[in-house]
């Protein structure tokens, strides 16, 4: 039985839930690869953008792949580390902004 | 960094038989990656065959003024391996009478040879439609006498393929060595000054991508656009195209890879993106390699292996291209760094 729950030699067989279940796989893998394609947004912006969000939601196995896309694609690290601080942005001020929730629950219950 | 090369560190790799036993043992022997020759037999590509010759690429030496990290000649200044004017004669001879349109000269650094200007003096006037020079930009400015390559490379009418794996020093250097980028920066420049890779320049100027690290090159027409639109902003410098070529699992590169504990990650990337498609278009089907001492090879990554042309055809000297075409290539685990992906040539993507 394996002793972690994450094995990056996992990552290879990602395509793998295909066999399990042929026709939703197939359909998300066709999106996925759509989804990554030059668009009104180039791929390596993409890359760039799923690099943040690999890490705000903190799938090892994305920051894996999309760290390795990103050197692919002549992505410097300068720009990937300032990826993330976007992301960890959004996660820092989406913790903070309920604040004033919190605030307006005080002022409501104690003001 | 490293600052000699395999064979003067006297490195275990700096023996070919020992890379080719690391490329057949392991993963590749225990049936969990396929072997290149089942691989392509799934598509009836096996046997590979030389088709006609399009592409003459002589190697003049191993001799560098770099040491570069992942270089797949183990090329350095500490490399005595040169191509004498003996040689380069038969050459000629074969260079005059080929059906070939590209000759394409490689090192190591060709400039070092000697007799290079001699050599390019000569080749030139056969009047092969293309004739490159792998040039490593830095030679340009190692020293004095180096200095008016441009105008030499301009008055041959010379095609220049140079080596740049990124548009930053940090990048660069780390591969190339301290400096590099900053020399390569101003050889480029004066390439420029004399009118090479401008855009409506008969002077070719074309760029090299390898990538720095533990992972394939991407789409070779994004990076081009990327690279161009840098090196201009940033240097006011052009060029025309540039060829992404893939690291292959040889010499210093698989030296890099085994010490960074990349390999087999590496070589199942390779094995992943193998394209068949890529397989039909593959160098090795339409280029022959010269090695310095006048030898015969499928492509330069053979000749580095000592994996000889299967043909009684052997060496320069005794140059026939009827009986070298329709030869079976040699191959190895190494040949799915030219089928991963857009597949990777010489010449940059195939497929």
């Amino acid at each position: 039985m394996q002793k972690t729950y994450y094995d990056p030699a996992d990552l290879r067989k990602f395509g793998e839930i295909s066999e399990w279940n042929q026709e939703l796989g197939d359909k998300f893998f066709d999106y996925y690869g759509k989804v990554f394609e030059d668009g009104a947004l180039t791929a390596r912006e993409k890359s760039l953008i799923a690099l943040a969000v690999s890490h705000t939601e903190q799938c090892p196995y994305c920051i894996d792949a999309y760290t390795k896309d990103g050197l692919q694609r002549g992505v410097t690290k300068e720009e990937m580390m300032e990826a993330i601080h976007v992301g960890a942005a959004i996660k820092s001020g989406a913790t903070l902004v309920h604040g004033v929730q919190m605030m307006n629950k005080v002022n409501k219950l104690d003001g | 960094m490293a600052t000699k090369s395999l064979h003067k560190r006297q490195s275990d790799l700096a023996n070919s038989n020992r890379q080719l036993e690391i490329l057949s043992n392991g993963i590749f022997q225990n049936g969990e990656l396929p072997k290149f020759k089942n691989k392509i037999a799934e598509t009836n590509q096996f046997p590979l065959r030389a088709k006609k010759l399009e592409i003459l690429q002589i190697n003049v030496g191993y001799m560098c003024n770099q040491v570069c990290d992942h270089c797949h000649v183990d090329a350095g200044p500490d490399r005595k391996e040169i191509m004498t004017r003996d040689t380069m004669r038969q050459c000629l001879e074969v260079i005059k009478n080929t059906g070939a349109h590209t000759l394409d000269l490689t090192g190591g650094a060709p400039e070092m040879n000697p007799d290079f200007r001699w050599f390019v003096e000569e080749a030139a006037k056969a009047g092969v439609k293309d004739f490159i020079v792998r040039s490593n930009l830095t030679i340009i400015r190692a020293n004095k006498k180096y200095y008016d390559l441009p105008e030499f490379f301009k008055k041959h009418n010379v095609h220049v393929v140079s080596s740049m794996p990124h548009w930053t020093r940090g990048k660069t250097d780390k591969q190339r060595g301290d400096g590099v980028f900053d020399k390569s920066i101003k050889a480029l420049q004066e390439l420029n000054a004399v009118g090479y890779g401008l855009p409506d320049s008969n002077l070719k100027l074309d760029l090299v991508y390898n990538p720095t690290g533990a992972f394939l090159p991407s789409d070779q027409a994004a990076m081009e656009k990327d690279f161009k639109k840098a090196l201009k902003d940033d240097f006011g410098i052009q060029f025309h195209n540039l060829f992404a070529i893939t690291n292959l699992p040889i010499s210093r590169f698989l030296d890099y890879l085994i010490a960074s504990e990349n390999y087999e990650d590496y070589m199942y990337s390779l094995v992943e993106s193998y394209n068949p498609t890529a397989v039909a278009n593959v160098m090795c089907t339409n280029t022959l390699s010269v090695s310095w001492d006048g030898y015969l090879f499928d492509c330069d990554f053979n000749q580095m292996l000592e994996l000889p042309v299967n043909s009684e055809v052997k060496h320069i000297s005794e140059y026939n291209e009827d009986l070298l075409e329709g030869r079976n290539i040699v191959i190895s685990q190494h040949c799915y760094g030219c089928t991963a992906g857009a597949g990777s040539s010489c010449q940059g993507s195939v497929a």
